[in-house]
């Protein structure tokens, strides 16, 4: 069964405090990565191949700099989910 | 074929067989050397030039300074480092029958620093070639070396390691300017009756050869950091386990873990990948920045001297860079 959007936006609120230490509470759709949450492209190559495995998905590296918000990424999984 | 039908004469001789006399059973290191420029850049200094700072630097690559050649050329650097591994193996240059320089950044397409350093340190006769592998290149160079040895077309070898990356360094580009840098490593190689250098794991991946590139149209290095991040650490804990397998060890059995000096998260994420976070780990980078082919015998060197790993450690020796190629070993420490 394909994870939910709140599924998702926990899982990567998780991640996010493991690989660079974000408070899970700060973890909301509209945050940027970058500017909201101080994720550098580091740790965002980190937090994406974390996702990966998690929700057992791909996302290759052109789609991540797309994904500028906790928002976009929760939608892009969900829809890659779908597609798998 | 009708014509084999006729019988060879009896009286026509046999083909001649070509000799190939034995090998060595193995190969180790004998000696090491480094060389490092005198100019030390700051990241304070470069926080003048580029939009950064020193915390900045720090928290995404680990270095706290780097070394640039502002004199020195790239033949000057492999000299010295050259001329001190030699000395620290004991050996006479004129024992040296093999040079091999693994080098992207010499000023000059010819004549190759392989040649030049023999004739600078005197060495009469020494078969001398450059190889370019980007940053794997000594590892590259060093599995040559040993596979020369064993193949018995060699029985001293002199590997070394040098780069000169600030004359191909864009020092607008805040994400390059800020890792790379100038030095030189060496190594003698010599026969030995049990392997000291195990098989190497190498290969490439062709296909992402543009991540890492210096252009005949673009005169300085570019990459694309975080796609090379991603490629490095998450394919590059299998090709370290593959060279320990190969040389019938596990990563258990390792005292030091020698990374080529990239980038220090990349190789915080590897030492936990390949599970020797307890090991010693060469962090020479903090001082010494990203120098390509000449990071692993530049952070051995210190490694050795400073008595952070003994003679007779077990290391694994891991580099990786454009090409995308990569290539290890596991080495006894001198």
């Amino acid at each position: 069964m394909p994870a939910s959007e709140s599924d998702i936006l926990q899982g990567l609120a998780e991640i996010l405090n493991e690989v660079a230490g974000v408070d899970v509470e700060q973890v909301t759709p509209e945050k940027s990565f970058i500017d909201d949450l101080d994720v550098d492209s580091l740790s965002m190559v980190e937090v994406v191949v974390a996702a990966e495995e998690k929700f057992e998905v791909r996302i290759p590296d052109d789609d991540v700099k797309n994904l500028r918000t906790v928002g976009d990424a929760v939608s892009y999984i969900k829809s890659a989910g779908v597609a798998a | 074929m009708a014509a084999s039908a006729q019988p060879a004469p009896s009286s026509s001789p046999p083909a001649l067989q070509l000799t190939h006399p034995p090998g060595a059973a193995g190969a180790r290191i004998v000696g090491l050397g480094d060389y490092r420029p005198t100019r030390v850049v700051t990241n304070e200094e470069l926080s003048r030039r580029v939009d950064t700072d020193d915390q900045w630097i720090r928290e995404r690559t680990g270095i706290a300074e780097r070394r640039i050649a502002e004199s020195e050329t790239v033949a000057d650097m492999a000299t010295e480092a050259a001329a001190k591994a030699l000395a620290d193996s004991g050996l006479a240059a004129g024992e040296i029958d093999l040079i091999v320089a693994a080098t992207c950044s010499a000023e000059n397409r010819l004549p190759g620093i392989a040649a030049v350093v023999a004739g600078r340190l005197g060495m009469p006769a020494p078969g001398a070639y450059d190889l370019n592998a980007a940053c794997a290149g000594f590892c590259y160079a060093l599995a040559n070396a040993a596979d020369a040895i064993r193949a018995g077309n060699a029985r001293r070898v002199l590997v070394i390691g040098v780069e000169k990356l600030s004359d191909i360094t864009d020092w607008d580009d805040r994400s390059t300017c800020i890792i790379f840098a100038d030095g030189a490593g060496a190594a003698v190689v010599e026969a030995s009756d049990s392997p000291g250098i195990g098989p190497v794991a190498w290969g490439s991946d062709g296909a992402r050869s543009d991540t890492i590139t210096c252009l005949a149209d673009d005169p300085y290095l570019r990459m694309e950091g975080p796609a090379v991040f991603r490629w490095a650490t998450t394919s590059l804990t299998a090709v370290g386990r593959r060279a320990c397998e190969l040389a019938g060890i596990t990563t258990r059995d390792l005292d030091a873990l020698v990374l080529h000096q990239a980038n220090l998260r990349i190789m915080d994420s590897l030492a936990r990948s390949l599970g020797v976070r307890d090991k010693v780990l060469a962090r020479d980078i903090v001082e010494a920045g990203n120098t390509s082919a000449a990071s692993i015998p530049m952070a051995m060197t210190r490694m050795r001297n400073s008595g952070e790993i003994a003679s007779g450690d077990l290391a694994l020796l891991l580099a990786f860079g454009a090409g995308l190629t990569y290539a290890g070993q596991v080495v006894r420490i001198p």
